[in-house]
């Protein structure tokens, strides 16, 4: 969108002794979040010993270290050493194609939502499922994958008081964003509009237990009640249904 | 047949940890991992185990365990709890050989809140994601990815007794610290106001029981905020102490959520992490901002402690009467100058 949101400069932000945090620009954007991503790679890469591990968000980076091994000086230094750091070439982009149950007890704020916003639940749907979002992050708990690019016309403010359960595999919409949410029920502050039988985090799938990963492209594809009943088995023999594009940018 | 622990009685929330997942958190996953790293260390000194074997953490009211099929050697480092080996109180913080069938009893906490309960040998769990720890929210770790419940049954990676003495923990090394939790401010001290943080940092929070090993949560005075209550989510780490629109302090512990959106105001120092697995509900907390430098100091501090964990120990020789449970009715274990007169005293005259 913008690149003012951009920082010249990294702003370090002291957590604790064995933490920094990385602030590489301001609010929820496509241009900040690839510097986040090209930094995690890069520090990754750069491999500076003490580093335990490196936990890329919406605009920053958790580097968690062992200060008896690194400090956090030393940390500042190598990040400085990096920056700007820059996207790699011939970098691949994957594009996954995710099917959605919408409405019903799949997604049981669908028709609130409608009417909230005086329309029809098929203009939600529609206008849901034809956005490109963006991996912003993986968070709060496994796997739960939150976008952005979402339909100006979709931004609602999150629910006063959040679900204590809402069910695996919802897709969701919360202010300005959108999210996937892995297959464990878990709290949510979000409007559901539908699920989806693909399993963002399994942990039997020891090659890859997590499908997303920041960076990725995203588009929805509405499936009916038996599509979705014949997805979900096909999940749950592990088998990973969602679709994936990747090409070279 | 295999060697196990029967789980006759589960427990308030006793689950398996070893040292926790990392590397995972951009995934969302939690590091989890035992709550008091010092005594999952001390637990399996005594029984002979490398620092990190996994264990049971038992909590405020422990479990009833019965060992099948075989013997194995026990002992429970950390806060200090009843315990019975069928039927006969055995002390905390020294070794006991637990025979088959035998049913071991541990009770109510006597002082701080949670314990590790070590094996000799360890358990005979597979890893998820690198590591036993239990998460139950992500259903990961344990036998189940939740507690122990009635019935489980623990296998024992390596049963039979060791032939080695019995050890127990000397006393001086048994002092739960006090004073002020210390703390680091940031990563957003920025979004508090000078009396923001001079009310975080001047007043006195008790520990509600709504805490748990996601997080502590606080009751005192109302924090105040500088400007909007949230901030664009970042990641968490142990000890991370978030401040709500309601100004009531969480402090982020073992099982934390990787990422959230309120504002940080500190961070409690590594040295004192374990401290905070002890705190029971209604205790008082008091915060104070230490520098950067003096907290390094104070890790490598317990980092030597960790590693030179089996200096601290005695071994136990039978029919001494310098075991844990004498030094308990003599009532000497809490004043550790007094107990380490009367150690020295009987040794002299022994």
């Amino acid at each position: 969108m913008t690149t003012d949101a951009l920082y010249a400069l990294p702003r370090f932000r002291r957590s604790g002794d064995a933490a920094l945090t990385i602030e590489v620009g301001d609010g929820i954007d496509a241009d900040v979040n690839a510097r986040v991503v090209d930094l995690d790679r890069a520090l990754t890469e750069r491999a500076l010993r003490g580093i335990v591990e490196i936990v890329p968000t919406y605009r920053t980076l958790l580097v968690c270290f062992d200060p008896t091994v690194l400090s956090r000086r030393a940390v500042e230094t190598g990040v400085m050493s990096l920056w700007p750091p820059a996207p790699p070439a011939g970098q691949v982009r994957r594009r996954w194609t995710v099917p959605v149950a919408y409405g019903g007890d799949n997604g049981m704020d669908l028709d609130w939502l409608a009417q909230r916003l005086d329309t029809t639940t098929d203009d939600i749907v529609a206008r849901h499922s034809a956005a490109e979002y963006r991996v912003y992050m993986i968070g709060f708990m496994p796997g739960l994958t939150y976008l952005g690019g979402l339909d100006p016309f979709l931004h609602v403010d999150r629910r006063p008081e959040p679900r204590l359960v809402v069910p695996p595999g919802s897709v969701s919409v919360g202010g300005q964003q959108a999210a996937i949410s892995p297959p464990l029920p878990a709290p949510s502050g979000w409007h559901m509009l539908g699920r989806t039988p693909v399993r963002s985090y399994d942990p039997r799938r020891e090659a890859e237990p997590f499908l997303f990963r920041a960076g990725d492209l995203v588009r929805f594809r509405p499936i009916d009640g038996a599509e979705c009943a014949a997805l979900e088995r096909a999940a749950e023999a592990g088998e990973i249904i969602a679709e994936k594009e990747e090409h070279t940018v | 047949m295999s060697v196990h622990l029967e789980v006759i009685e589960p427990g308030l929330a006793t689950t398996i940890q070893d040292l926790g997942r990392r590397g995972w958190q951009r995934f969302g996953i939690s590091e989890s991992g035992a709550m008091d790293p010092v005594a999952l260390a001390t637990a399996n000194a005594l029984v002979g185990n490398t620092v990190g074997t996994a264990a049971l953490e038992v909590t405020l009211a422990g479990p009833v365990l019965a060992c099948i099929n075989g013997d194995t050697r026990i002992a429970l480092a950390g806060a200090d709890f009843a315990m019975a080996i069928d039927g006969r109180p055995v002390a905390s913080h020294e070794t006991h050989d637990l025979k088959s069938g035998q049913h071991l009893v541990i009770g109510a906490a006597r002082d701080g809140a949670r314990a590790v309960l070590a094996v000799s040998g360890g358990f005979q769990i597979k890893p998820m994601l690198g590591s036993v720890a239990t998460h139950s929210r992500s259903q990961l770790g344990g036998l189940n990815g939740g507690p122990l419940r009635k019935g489980d049954l623990l296998p024992l990676a390596l049963p039979g007794l060791p032939g080695r003495p019995h050890l127990m923990v000397s006393p001086t090394n048994r002092v739960r610290p006090n004073g002020p939790v210390r703390v680091l401010l940031g990563p957003q001290d920025d979004a508090f106001s000078a009396e923001g943080i001079a009310t975080f940092l001047g007043s006195d929070y008790a520990v509600t029981p709504l805490s748990d090993r996601m997080g502590c949560r606080l009751e005192g005075p109302r924090v105040a905020h500088a400007s909007a209550v949230g901030i664009v989510s970042d990641g968490i780490v142990f000890g991370s102490i978030q401040i709500p629109g309601n100004g009531q302090p969480i402090i982020l512990l073992a099982d934390r959520q990787t990422t959230g959106g309120y504002p940080k105001i500190a961070t409690v120092i590594s040295a004192d992490l374990p401290r905070l697995a002890q705190l029971r509900p209604g205790e008082r907390v008091h915060f104070q901002s230490i520098e950067e430098d003096e907290a390094v100091k104070l890790v490598r501090e317990m980092r030597r402690q960790i590693d030179r964990v089996g200096d601290s120990m005695i071994e136990v020789h039978g029919g001494s009467n310098l075991t844990s449970e004498h030094l308990l009715a003599s009532n000497l274990i809490s004043g550790v100058i007094s107990a380490l007169e009367w150690v020295q005293a009987d040794v002299a005259t022994s």
